[in-house]
């Protein structure tokens, strides 16, 4: 019999961390130990979580792939199964399917430099690449962050970041629309800021994460300062449900983002991108 | 492969040399004043000396003068439902003593089916669900374990209702996928062919005898009637040019105008003999000790299938069936290498205020030429 990808595998939580009022991670183990050896996965790539009796839900991978033993998944409180999903505690179990879909392309990117810009919270997917990046600093060259933020009260990873922050060959940008008294990050928007920085270097990467007219107008400056499309990744989000482009939910035009995506350069979603009701 | 002729007060052998085999008969008969299939177990329940009448947002049987158990096109269902069931519980979870979970696949229970009466466009659409379900990097086992065993007994259609158009959209009247026998209905029974060895070793059960020159010609007259019946045409004979031009067309008004018409109900996607979309979700048992996790089909016309956190991709009707009509006549091929349309016209009959597709593509495609 082959393999049943509908089906998902059992796995325990090893750890649970709470990042902000609406935001955790869980370290997760497959109860079964040769599937997690087996088990690897690219920057970028998504797990299906099932909790028990209230559903599945499409999570990307936050952690190194390098790490054999467990994988880390961060999770906004957002829906019905992720608002649920938060009750879980060490010890108790989960199903997951995975991985699924493409990824970064951090390959390709070695030897470059690498500009990663996000937008509102949750970009679970580019955190992984730039904990990916920021762990090999050999392999790349200058890493620049901009993250975009709503609210200066909604800034997570307060540690994360003071600690990328004092990486050699990273610049990191955090800026907030609206911000309180006390705030030390940008005030404005992330793409005002991407607007009066100037990149010398030739053959830089940009990966991109967020609202998707955020991602439009972040396109569009790049591509003023001459970038390349094809050097241009977004992550996409869609109603992602079988992971297996079967239940026909996520379809981008003629692309499923589930199986397609969520990591596509700009080329492959030009004609439909940021187009209403696609 | 030689065709012979089956009386029609022989097909109950057809049904019982089936059953020997060990398949369960599904075929056509009336219900609620339509033709759908189910279980068929005599060859009286098929629906014979009755033809369907079809316009768009409307459907009625009548008797005709002829004593035929297949002068009609089709009804609402195809063999979608038999092989991508409406509802379907895909796998099972229990939590053990010490709260472990145990996942149990829920594969295909049902005996093979032996489906009779398959026209060309439900044998197009089924290569097309192949390609889906079957034919991707992933696949369903349900949908496969009922594909594998899935006997074909096809007919030819001899009659095309007003809302037919599978000449233009290049899948019919004549059977031309795969089958394992093929009927073509004439005066006093079948000329009949088999396309396999299983559908040759049922035939062999059968009193038949030679068919004559005239009734192989009569059955080929017949079906060229089918399609000399048909009046309406898909735009660019249902090809790439056809998406090409849709695709130019994103921002015509007509989305517009045929929104206003448009109930959103999704009828169009449950009588598709393509659409495959589905949902998943779980219904957890009353005593908390074990959960079922059901899949069943979903439509593109819901608020819920473009859902992503606190927003909707497609909020309002225009978008909903843009989505679906692009879908189907043009993203299609950039998905499966072919059309998602094979010009059956159930989503005309069934759209409970007979929208057109056809007309509907006609009119935004009508100007687009190929540059």
């Amino acid at each position: 019999m082959k393999l049943d990808p509908y089906l998902p595998k059992s796995a325990e939580i090893m750890a649970r961390f709470q990042e902000s009022p609406t935001i955790f991670s869980v370290q997760c183990r497959f109860s079964d130990a040769k599937w997690q050896q087996q088990f690897c996965f690219q920057p970028g790539q998504f797990n299906i979580l099932y909790l028990y009796g209230v559903g599945e839900v499409a999570i990307s991978i936050a952690s190194d792939p390098t790490c054999q033993d467990s994988f880390l998944h961060t999770i906004r409180v957002v829906g019905r199964v992720t608002r649920a999903l938060a009750h879980l505690k060490v010890g108790d179990q989960v199903g997951i399917r995975g991985p699924f879909g493409s990824f970064w392309p951090l390959n390709d990117a070695i030897g470059h430099d690498v500009l990663i810009i996000t937008g509102g919270l949750g970009c679970a997917p580019t955190i992984a690449a730039i904990n990916y990046l920021l762990l090999r600093p050999n392999d790349y060259g200058h890493i620049t962050i901009l993250q975009g933020i709503k609210h200066s009260d909604d800034f997570i990873f307060k540690d994360k970041y003071a600690a990328w922050q004092a990486m050699p060959n990273t610049t990191l940008f955090i800026a907030a629309n609206e911000a309180s008294h006390d705030w030390l990050g940008i005030r404005g928007y992330v793409t005002d800021k991407l607007a009066s920085l100037s990149f010398p270097e030739k053959n830089t990467l940009v990966f991109i994460c967020g609202p998707e007219i955020m991602m439009q107008v972040a396109l569009d400056i790049l591509l003023q300062k001459n970038f390349p499309e094809k050097a241009v990744y977004f992550s996409l989000e869609r109603n992602m449900e079988c992971a297996l482009g079967h239940c026909g939910h996520c379809q981008l035009g003629g692309l499923f983002v589930c199986k397609d995506g969520p990591i596509f350069a700009y080329p492959t979603i030009k004609a439909l991108f940021n187009r209403p009701g696609f | 492969m030689k065709k012979t002729f089956l009386k029609h007060e022989h097909f109950q052998q057809l049904l019982d040399a089936l059953k020997e085999a060990g398949f369960a008969c599904i075929g056509p008969q009336v219900r609620d004043g339509a033709i759908i299939y189910d279980t068929l177990t005599t060859s009286t329940q098929l629906p014979w000396g009755l033809r369907d009448f079809q316009e768009p947002g409307s459907y009625r049987l009548e008797k005709t003068a002829e004593y035929k158990a297949f002068s009609w096109a089709n009804g609402p269902q195809a063999l979608k439902p038999y092989l991508f069931k409406a509802e379907e519980t895909l796998w099972r979870v229990k939590r053990d003593e010490a709260g472990k979970f145990i996942f149990e696949a829920e594969y295909a229970k049902a005996p093979a089916i032996a489906f009779i009466g398959a026209r060309a466009c439900d044998l197009a659409a089924l290569a097309i669900q192949d390609k889906v379900f079957i034919e991707a990097k992933q696949i369903d086992i349900r949908y496969q374990q009922r594909r594998e065993s899935l006997l074909i007994i096809a007919v030819n259609c001899t009659y095309a209702s007003k809302n037919c158009f599978c000449v233009s959209a290049g899948t019919g009247p004549k059977v031309n996928h795969a089958y394992d026998l093929v009927l073509t209905e004439v005066d006093q029974g079948f000329v009949v062919q088999s396309g396999s060895e299983r559908g040759a070793a049922i035939l062999a059960k059968l009193t038949l005898t030679p068919a004559s020159l005239l009734q192989i010609q009569q059955g080929a007259l017949e079906i060229q009637q089918a399609a000399n019946m048909q009046s309406k045409k898909i735009p660019f004979n249902n090809t790439r040019a056809l998406g090409l031009a849709l695709m130019n067309k994103l921002d015509h008004p007509r989305w517009l105008d045929v929104a206003e018409r448009c109930l959103s109900c999704g009828n169009c996607t449950l009588v598709c003999p393509t659409c495959f979309c589905h949902s998943e979700r779980d219904k957890p048992s009353l005593e908390a000790t074990s959960s079922e996790h059901v899949r069943e089909w979903d439509s593109c016309f819901t608020k819920g299938h473009s859902y992503i956190t606190g927003k909707v991709i497609r909020p309002d009707t225009q978008s909903r069936y843009r989505q679906w009509l692009t879908h189907k006549v043009a993203t299609w091929f950039e998905q499966f290498d072919v059309s998602g349309c094979v010009g059956c016209g159930r989503c005309i009959t069934w759209c409970p205020v007979g929208i057109d597709l056809t007309e509907e593509l006609s009119a935004m495609v009508e100007d687009f030429h190929e540059t």
